[in-house]
């Protein structure tokens, strides 16, 4: 077996609470990531999802301390020196975020900051050179008319196409990995679908590894090879995307699914009961325990450490599943 | 853009329209006489000669007429004649004008500059020495009264130190260059003199880092604190996240963008440095509108505090135009109809 795109070592994450302490963002997190592999990591907001890939590449604000480890192609990313990190970053690992429209600078021309992303990365090439190359990569995330296009400024495309534009952006200098942050948010409910079919016709063609951030199952459900599912800044169900989705063990991801609408389904969606814990107020034992129906006393006092819970691992006294070994680390 | 530019071109009579009126009331309104002006001390007790002198200035007629005709000239651009020079005062200020602006356009150059610089430098090494040090100046620039800073240095750096000459545009005896735009310096320039022009330079340098300085401040706290925000914004994690080094983010990315509000702040600097310029030219004898003013106000030359209220109404005017423009040309999503 090749060795790991990506691998998360018990990464974690702390925040200055305000207080003089320090809160948890993410309680020690492991991961790995095959490459062409696509990662699907589900969470409502303040899972830690989203800080975990940002501090892969060192882009949480100073006062955030990471500890752990984040091994990117054997690399130790967590701690890399400045200009080594920014050698990483847009070069072999592309970033695409939540709102293309916030993510894009309002006054400078969409073609001219993709081009930077390729001019970053080789400044023997020259502007003129640069702009062809993202004249091409309009045409492969299918923005028509990309010479005129890429003439324009932010405000002047429409969400789904800033978000190709990004993705373009993203893409510019062949990463190896792509992590995309909520990509399909911020869209209307059919261009959602038509990023999604494009992140899927990149991943076929170009072999490209990914790590999709979402709060939406239905978001990975097409695309994952596997899936991470995120609750108060660790993981409680990890697997292949099928056993998550058919034979789910913990009770958080089944309240996930039942929460996706079905189309050919009659009855009213289930939805969890409570709102997620915020990293300054989460709750002890297991942090899912005061909205989770199957919960009992130990739940209250003792956080669930992650195993084997039949064909995935789950972090849960009283998995749906009842078959439990621990996990050889 | 054309069709806008032009329409607020032609709003600008009636705007001015509206200042001639209020000027002219509230000098109306004033208490002093100004026949103290015309007339000397010991001829007011010889009402023939008081007569006479209302008479041929006018004042002997009714409020609403006296009006009236000062607008009748103002149209045809007569400002009037200045009880103390008995020039006309449009001959008056466009002899004096080009020696304000010159100081006002090397003070808003002066003062952007060192503005842009700190504020950059202080949002890059925010927290740091520098950031308190740019900020200390920066403050005591806009606190100081430019009648005392301007003093001060003058005294310190051309009595004591003689680093820089003394007042005025030029040394005495030496005589100005061609007049083609009014700017000793431009002038100097254009007349291939060299030497001259230097002593033009060095004699706008101080009265222009005086008037400059007291700009500095809000230029550099605008600049920090727009930048400060735009590094923490979105766009600037997404040029992180390209690759781009912190210096490329700062100004590529988060300068631009506080350019914006930049202009709206340098539009009212405008205003401000041409009021300013009144004290800074009469600390340092600078032969310009503002000197005027001081002289016309203490003399109770209505013609002349007229005559200088609106043209510096119309430099204010143009210069709010003049930011509007920019304003759309620095940021796209502004279309102006």
């Amino acid at each position: 077996m090749s060795a790991p795109l990506l691998s998360l070592k018990d990464l974690r994450i702390a925040f200055p609470d305000g207080d003089g302490g320090m809160a948890e963002g993410l309680r020690g997190v492991d991961l790995s990531l095959d490459p062409g592999e696509v990662l699907g990591i589900v969470g409502e907001s303040g899972s830690g999802k989203s800080i975990a890939m940002m501090a892969l590449l060192q882009l949480l604000p100073d006062s955030a301390r990471v500890s752990g480890s984040a091994r990117f192609k054997g690399q130790e990313l967590i701690g890399m020196a400045g200009p080594r990190i920014r050698r990483i970053r847009g070069k072999s690992i592309g970033c695409i975020f939540q709102d293309p429209l916030s993510a894009f600078n309002p006054v400078l021309r969409i073609g001219d900051q993709v081009a930077e992303a390729i001019l970053l990365h080789d400044s023997s090439r020259s502007r003129r050179d640069a702009m062809k190359a993202v004249e091409g990569l309009f045409e492969r995330v299918a923005i028509p008319q990309p010479a005129r296009r890429l003439r324009q400024y932010p405000h002047e495309f429409s969400g789904g196409m800033r978000q190709r534009a990004m993705i373009a952006m993203a893409l510019a200098n062949s990463p190896e990995l792509l992590i995309a942050d909520e990509p399909t948010t911020a869209l209307d409910v059919t261009v959602q679908a038509q990023i999604l079919d494009l992140l899927r016709d990149l991943r076929r063609d170009l072999g490209i590894g990914m790590v999709l951030i979402t709060h939406d199952l239905g978001v990975v459900a097409g695309i994952a090879d596997k899936i991470a599912v995120m609750y108060g800044g660790r993981i409680v169900e990890r697997g292949a995307t099928d056993p998550v989705f058919y034979e789910t063990a913990h009770p958080y991801t089944a309240g996930l699914i039942g929460a996706v609408p079905d189309i050919e389904g009659t009855g009213a969606l289930r939805q969890i009961e409570g709102t997620p814990p915020s990293i300054f107020t989460r709750p002890g034992g297991c942090s899912f325990h005061p909205r989770c129906t199957r919960a009992q006393a130990i739940c209250a006092q003792e956080d669930p450490a992650l195993a084997e819970v039949g064909n995935t691992d789950c972090a849960c006294h009283f998995p749906l599943i009842a078959t439990r070994t621990e996990v050889a680390e | 853009m054309l069709a806008y530019v032009l329409r607020r071109l032609i709003s600008i009579p009636f705007l001015l329209l509206g200042v001639a009126s209020v000027s002219f009331l509230l000098s109306q309104m004033t208490k002093g006489d100004p026949l103290a002006a015309l007339v000397p001390e010991r001829m007011m007790s010889n009402p023939e000669i008081v007569e006479t002198v209302k008479a041929q200035w006018g004042l002997d007629q009714p409020l609403p007429i006296r009006y009236l005709r000062y607008l009748g000239n103002l149209v045809q651009g007569d400002l009037g004649t200045s009880f103390a020079t008995r020039r006309p005062v449009a001959t008056d200020i466009a002899e004096r004008l080009p020696a304000t602006l010159e100081l006002v356009i090397a003070a808003m150059i002066i003062g952007t500059a060192m503005g842009l610089t700190l504020g950059l430098l202080s949002a890059r090494f925010r927290g740091s020495a520098f950031d308190s040090i740019a900020r200390i100046f920066a403050l005591i620039g806009s606190s100081l009264p430019i009648f005392w800073s301007g003093l001060i240095l003058l005294y310190v750096l051309s009595v004591r130190l003689a680093i820089v000459p003394g007042t005025g545009r030029l040394p005495p005896r030496i005589a100005p260059p061609p007049h083609h735009t009014g700017f000793y310096t431009v002038d100097a320039l254009i007349a291939g003199d060299l030497s001259l022009f230097v002593q033009a330079l060095t004699h706008l340098a101080l009265p222009a880092f005086v008037l400059g300085w007291a700009v500095t401040g809000i230029i550099t706290r605008l600049v920090r604190s727009s930048i400060v925000e735009g590094l923490s914004l979105d766009y600037a994690r997404t040029a992180r996240a390209k690759g781009a080094p912190e210096r490329v983010v700062l100004v590529r990315h988060a300068l631009p963008n506080a350019l914006i509000p930049l202009l709206t702040i340098l539009g009212f600097t405008f205003a401000y440095l041409i009021t300013g310029a009144v004290l800074t030219e009469a600390i340092f004898s600078w032969p310009g509108i503002g000197s005027y003013a001081v002289r016309a106000a203490g003399a109770l030359d209505y013609p002349a505090i007229g005559g200088v209220t609106i043209v510096g109404s119309v430099a204010f005017l143009l210069a709010n135009l003049l930011t509007d423009i920019a304003y759309a040309w620095a940021n796209p999503r502004i279309k102006v109809h």
